[in-house]
């Protein structure tokens, strides 16, 4: 059985896609009806933005590891997904060339890097949106968690590990077209990237993704399995005294988390349009957590709330108040950590806990503790 | 238009008869007013000729009028007259010294850099017999650069009247390089004035060797073995001057890291506004120095050292407000603390949009900290070199402070056990302030030292965040030897990694060396022990 | 369903329910004002300003704001616009390269810009070029930039690489007879496409490959210390040696005072920069800099009475007499007063009338003289070379004596050696091939 707050939110997720969608499609571009391409757009970036803050929700609300380097994941998924889109652009190029992206072509290069090789290939690049960030976090989990690093010092490499990787993609010479990155899409799987119809069918698989994703960690933090993992996030030691291997569960935990990013930045960089190193900046991670934070830490619903009020906020006040927008963001982080250390979703169940009605049950406090048996 | 070959001139102004020479000045005079008005290659060309030839002309004012054209002070009349600006902003006939009451329609003659080169020649010449010792060192450097031979007269008879040792070897350095640049030197005078300049051992000796050309057989390989001599003394210097840039960067590392790892490493906060800190430290600076300029220009000189304790105290202040505002709701909560920061540093970078602009803002660095000096065949850079000090000297003070200051007595006990430090009577909450404070005010007073490097714009702490976390992680949080010896190794590392694989590659490598030497010691170089460890 | 599971209350439901459908709520809305704005609205015509006010471009980006809020007051204290009044749409894209793209798209389909003044960056524009060409608008960019671009629906009133590159170091060779060369620029397109066309141009100008020294630094850069050292070594092979800088935004003012404080002098090893101007040099003390210099196509020290009147009004506007003018404050001068003429010469502010129209438009420029819009949707500028002084001013010390022409397609990179833009009817291609008579790219029907 799905709780409430999922099932809102499932509902509320896919029917708001759908319904803007077909608003989108059906309606003519006068009715009164009519959404525009331009908030299609926009919804579906928010909807990426919420496979990442549920992405670190998991590992942070769940397993206590706070990642300051998340974004690194999404961005290659971006990145992977967006080599797939260079790949089709074929002769269309600038340069029209046929093998080489645009970029190569001014650099001087005189044949593909034997990393874009399969890119070409629909399934290869899909493979690898999920791979890359996943071999990549194992690689640095186990390191990570063997070594017993935790706390703050996790928190600061994997800072420095989206630092490098940033500083790394900005070099030219990587061939991931340097600060520009990687841009001027045509189609994927032969529809036009710029049509209507192809951006409200990516909203719609977005929706779609971030359900399934809600569902796996929502399956996740569940079952036997999630409930070591919040005695691991409670009491590390004490749970490795009972003979668990904190470890692994985290690892397991860390790699799945990596891969829902990775899948994230993969549906962004088509809606976007763009992908370049700056998704790899340390800031963007860190504002990620924030989106957890504001929705509600260890309650998976809150994270996808979070990501989408705030994203929201931020595109409503640099269009409204373009001069003085920082400060209310800064403002409403400064709000929501004084005044709701339980994010949005601890609104909810406070004001229940205030005016209780019949057939609520007594809330405690980050709810999502509490395992179904 | 002709230019004369200096050996012409040279004979010329032995032979010529006094009014030759007069009209040579003339000539000279005109020529300067060149580049008055539009600019034109033709223009620049006429001032550096005339430049040459006033030198050259023996006229009395040569120094004088050259000077001022050198400090822009010179300007032409549509007529082809030259006045003098002065300091209180009349003007005096340049050809006369005579005040000039009627100037009108004056237009300042233009300097390019070809001209730029041609005064710093002339005037080398004709200051090599000032009474001053460090303008004769500057102008027989000046010969020296220009290598002409023209000058060796004036060096043969400046050397015979010589006394300072120092100014005497350099004059002989600019003799040797004029005589390997003149045309009628003997084989063995080109010898010894190559052996000269290999015994000079600088890089600027190493260039014009390596310029030299159409000498005889013997002094070509004679110069070439010079170079190799000189290339190879320059690289075992290279190495220690490496360790420099190193000590240099690490220290201006540990001073951004400094107030971190009080507010950070002794407190636990998660301080993302740090870097906001040293902004507005740099900011005190700016506005010390525009008040200062305002209203006391007589000791503007020491506006760095007034501005340091102000940096403190404002910087300070704010972290005082901030720990009372916001941090002391968030104990306990320490990744919170994160969120709530990272907030205020939002805010603080655009309250500083708000007040200040975007743009840069102009801090200057003070005489005794611009320019390098030569130790051997190091280049110390003075800022650079400051700042070391100046890092040493914060480091000390604080942890002076933290340990023989009865405040530091009670911010030590008050972190290490706070419940029983509030029953002996420590008023947590005050020093929980006051600890929040001084890491602030440190902060605040890295960004004076930073505001003489970067740039003092809003986006200066943004810069510096990740750093400064790296740097305390890696050194062990709440150790403040090991922020030091954190951001040394750090800053050499670095700047030995910087020529071998470049700046970007040296930067991600360093990255990576340090997530892998967490891995290996996952509390940094010097963990704490104890309990404090699990909480 | 656990008995401990936390349950959402009627009313609590409700307001997740509405907090999370504002998404829908916000499509009817804007679906809503989307209507009134497309009618004609009261006689206003929007321009677009789409430049960074928060974050790292900021601090380049903030002053384009307020000149073209200044520039469309003006026009409207002259009667505004084809009987309408212009008002000013400003967005904050806060230097985030995706949010340019949203905002782009914001500002041409939710506010029904007429044009858009914006970007300062390369990967900005490259990020909003396919939304101007989606949606069918105008951008005018007004930053020198790369070249090998040339979009129907954008105006580069910036200079390319011919206009301000080949220019500076002809007068080096000739003026200072510099014979080795740095080339020093941060790791982006631009350096990276500037330094390929000059070494190429160098080599044909029988300079030999160890006399180039290219290097890289990453943006922001902010020590020093070796690279200004490895440039005095590179310095000391006995040829006069010059440093040609692409050094981008922040990383110039620690980099200037390296070079200061080591004694690099211009009369030794001279800098000329591409990405210097009045504002940058703000925030130094120029003192140990005089004598580099740079190359741009407008300097504050131009000494004519329009420059006077623009420098005026603008410090009038800022109130504030210190501010500066710079380059690219001059290209959107440019760029709007050539989109006024353009729209009063189509009679419309409908885009494809207008870029038929600024074809061929002239307008003056700052510089003493008059820029035109070329087929290829770049401007003629003339080239100004100017050395630093120490009142953070520079002395033009040499000017072209005519207008150049923008190569956008670079001759000196192969691929693009034999293409050409033109928007003209009938051929109406921004990369059309000379050779094989063929449009590669960019063509509209």
């Amino acid at each position: 059985m799905l709780e409430r707050s999922t099932l809102v939110a499932l509902i509320v997720v896919l029917g708001g896609a759908l319904l803007l969608a077909v608003l989108n499609q059906a309606t003519a571009a006068a009715s009164a009806m009519h959404v525009p391409t331009y908030v299609i757009a926009l919804a579906g970036k928010y909807l990426c933005f919420a496979m990442l803050a549920l992405a670190v929700d998991l590992v942070w609300g769940f397993a206590g590891i706070l990642s300051l380097g998340h974004a690194a994941f999404f961005a290659l998924g971006g990145y992977a997904m967006g080599m797939y889109l260079m790949r089709q652009i074929g002769t269309r190029g600038v340069y029209g060339n046929a093998e080489l992206p645009d970029f190569m072509v001014f650099l001087g290069w005189k044949s593909l890097p034997w990393f874009w090789h399969g890119f070409e290939w629909f399934g290869f690049a899909m493979l690898m949106v999920v791979l890359v960030p996943g071999v990549l976090a194992l690689v640095f989990g186990y390191l990570a968690f063997r070594s017993r690093v935790t706390g703050v010092y996790l928190s600061i490499i994997t800072q420095a590990l989206t630092y490098a990787l940033l500083l790394a993609f900005f070099r030219n010479d990587m061939g991931f077209g340097g600060n520009n990155g990687l841009t001027d899409f045509k189609d994927i799987l032969g529809f036009n990237i710029q049509s209507d119809a192809t951006r409200s069918a990516l909203l719609v698989i977005s929706a779609i993704a971030l359900c399934a994703q809600l569902l796996v960690a929502r399956f996740v933090v569940r079952s036997r399995f999630g409930k070591v993992l919040i005695a691991v996030r409670d009491t590390e030691a004490r749970t490795r005294f009972l003979g668990y291997r904190p470890e692994s569960y985290k690892l397991v935990v860390w790699v799945l988390s990596a891969v829902m990013a990775g899948i994230g930045g993969a549906l962004y960089v088509p809606q976007v349009g763009i992908i370049n190193p700056s998704e790899f900046s340390p800031a963007n991670s860190i504002e990620a957590v924030i989106w957890v934070a504001v929705g509600g830490r260890g309650t998976l619903v809150g994270a996808i709330i979070g990501a989408l009020l705030v994203n929201f906020g931020k595109t409503w006040f640099t269009g409204l108040l373009p001069e003085f927008w920082l400060y209310a963001l800064g403002a409403l982080f400064i709000f929501v950590t004084l005044f709701l250390p339980r994010g949005v979703m601890g609104l909810f169940t406070r004001r229940e806990k205030l005016a209780p009605e019949p057939e609520a049950e007594t809330p405690t406090a980050s709810a999502a503790h509490e395992v179904t048996g | 238009m002709l230019r004369l070959p200096a050996w012409l001139m040279l004979v010329l102004l032995v032979l010529a008869p006094l009014s030759a020479r007069a009209q040579e000045t003339d000539d000279a005079y005109a020529a300067l007013a060149g580049s008055a008005g539009i600019p034109s290659a033709a223009g620049f060309d006429s001032v550096r000729r005339g430049v040459e030839q006033l030198a050259t002309s023996g006229d009395p004012r040569a120094a004088v009028v050259i000077g001022a054209l050198q400090a822009g002070q010179l300007y032409a009349r549509a007529d082809r007259a030259l006045f003098i600006k002065q300091p209180d902003g009349s003007f005096v006939d340049a050809r006369s010294g005579a005040p000039a009451p009627d100037a009108a329609g004056l237009r300042p003659v233009r300097l390019n850099n070809a001209v730029r080169s041609a005064i710093d020649a002339a005037l080398g010449s004709l200051r090599l017999f000032a009474p001053d010792a460090a303008t004769r060192l500057a102008a027989a450097e000046a010969v020296f650069k220009s290598h002409d031979p023209a000058a060796l007269p004036a060096l043969t008879r400046a050397l015979a009247k010589e006394s300072d040792a120092a100014v005497k070897t350099r004059m002989q350095q600019a003799r040797a390089a004029a005589l390997l640049s003149s045309g009628d030197a003997s084989e063995a005078d080109r010898l010894a004035a190559v052996a000269m300049l290999r015994a000079r051992g600088d890089i600027d000796a190493r260039g014009f060797l390596a310029s030299l050309s159409g000498q005889p057989q013997s002094v070509a390989t004679a110069a070439a073995a010079a170079i190799t001599a000189i290339d190879r003394q320059l690289q075992l210097w290279s190495i220690l001057q490496s360790v420099y840039y190193g000590i240099s960067l690490g220290s201006v590392l540990l001073l951004a890291a400094a107030g971190l790892a009080i507010t950070f490493g002794v407190m636990g906060v998660i301080n993302m506004a740090h870097g906001e800190m040293v902004m507005i430290g740099a900011y005190t600076t700016f506005v010390v120095q525009q008040l200062m300029r305002a209203y006391l220009p007589g000791i503007y000189a020491i506006n760095l050292l007034l501005a340091i304790p102000l940096a403190f105290l404002v910087a300070g202040a704010i972290g005082v407000l901030v720990e009372r505002t916001l941090i002391r709701w968030l104990y306990g909560r320490p990744l919170e603390t994160l969120l709530a920061t990272w907030g205020l540093s939002l805010v603080l970078q655009q309250a500083v949009r708000s007040i200040f602009g975007a743009n840069n803002r102009d801090v200057d660095t003070p005489w005794w900290m611009s320019g390098a000096t030569q130790l051997g065949g190091l280049t110390l850079t003075w800022n650079r070199m400051y700042i070391v000090l100046f890092a040493v000297l914060v480091l000390a003070a604080l942890m002076a402070a933290l340990r023989y200051t009865p405040l530091g007595l009670r911010m030590r006990a008050v972190t290490q056990n706070r419940r029983m430090a509030a029953a002996m009577g420590i008023r947590t909450p005050w020093i929980d302030a006051l600890t929040f404070g001084l890491g602030s005010g440190v902060a605040g007073m890295a960004g004076v030292a930073l505001s003489q490097i970067d740039n003092v714009s809003p986006n200066l702490g943004q810069g510096y965040i990740i750093d400064s976390f790296m740097v305390v992680v890696f050194g062990g949080v709440g150790n403040l030897w090991g922020t030091m010896l954190g951001a040394l190794t750090l800053g050499i590392v670095n700047k030995f990694l910087e020529p071998v694989a470049g700046a970007v590659l040296g930067k991600i490598v360093v990255l990576v060396l340090l997530i892998l030497f967490i891995q290996r010691r996952p509390r940094g170089m010097f963990p704490l022990k104890g309990r404090a460890v699990e909480t | 369903m656990s008995p401990v599971e936390p349950k959402l209350s009627r009313r609590g439901l409700g307001r997740l329910g509405a907090a999370a459908a504002t998404l829908a709520a916000v499509g009817a809305v804007r679906a809503a004002t989307n209507e009134a704005a497309a009618q004609p609205s009261g006689g206003v015509i929007k321009v677009g300003i789409l430049h960074s006010l928060s974050g790292t471009m900021a601090i380049s980006e903030t002053t384009l704001k307020d000149v073209m809020l200044m520039l469309i007051e003006q026009q409207n204290k002259k009667g505004g616009l084809l009987g309408k009044k212009l008002e000013a749409v400003v967005v904050d894209p806060a230097s985030n390269w995706p949010l340019f793209a949203e905002k782009a798209r914001q500002l041409i389909s939710v506010d029904k810009c007429a044009a858009t003044f914006g970007c300062w960056t390369s990967v900005s524009r490259k990020s909003v070029l396919p939304v101007f060409e989606e949606l069918n608008s105008i951008l005018f960019y007004p930053v020198q930039y790369e070249g090998q671009e040339c979009s129907r629906n954008v105006f580069y009133t910036g200079a390319a690489p011919n206009q301000q590159a080949i220019p500076a170091v002809d007068y080096l060779m000739n003026e200072n007879g510099v014979k080795r060369w740095v080339l020093a620029g941060t790791d982006y397109v631009y350096p990276r496409t500037t330094n390929q066309i000059l070494e190429a141009y160098l080599k044909t100008k029988g300079v030999a490959a160890d006399d180039i020294m290219i290097n890289y630094t990453p943006f922001g850069h902010s020590d020093w210390q070796n690279i200004v050292a490895s440039i005095k070594k590179f310095g000391t092979a006995g040829k006069k040696t010059a440093v040609v800088s692409t050094i981008n935004g922040d990383a110039n003012v620690p980099f200037y005072k390296e070079l200061g404080n080591q004694g690099v002098k211009a009369t030794d090893i001279p800098v000329v920069a591409f990405s210097v101007g009045e504002e940058e040099l703000a925030g130094i003390d120029t003192k140990p800099l005089v004598g580099h210099l740079a190359a741009w196509n407008y300097f504050e020290s131009v000494d004519n009475p329009d420059n006077k009147a623009f420098i005026d009004s603008w410090k009038t506007f800022t109130k504030n007499p210190k501010r500066t003018t710079n380059d690219p404050m001059e290209a959107h001068y440019i760029g709007f007063n050539m989109w006024v003429k353009g729209v009063e010469k189509a009679g419309t502010t409908d885009a494809d009338a207008v870029i038929d129209a600024l074809i061929g438009v002239s307008v003056p420029n700052l510089s003493g003289g008059y820029s035109a819009m070329m087929p290829n949707h770049h401007i003629t500028k003339p080239v100004l070379i100017g050395e630093i002084q120490g009142d953070g001013q520079f002395n033009i010390v040499s000017q072209t004596p005519g207008l150049l022409v923008a190569q956008e397609w670079s001759p000196y990179v192969a691929d693009t050696k034999d293409l050409i833009g033109d928007w003209r009817a009938p051929l109406r291609c921004g990369a059309f091939n000379v050779k094989t008579g063929t449009c590669t790219a960019g063509k509209k029907a």
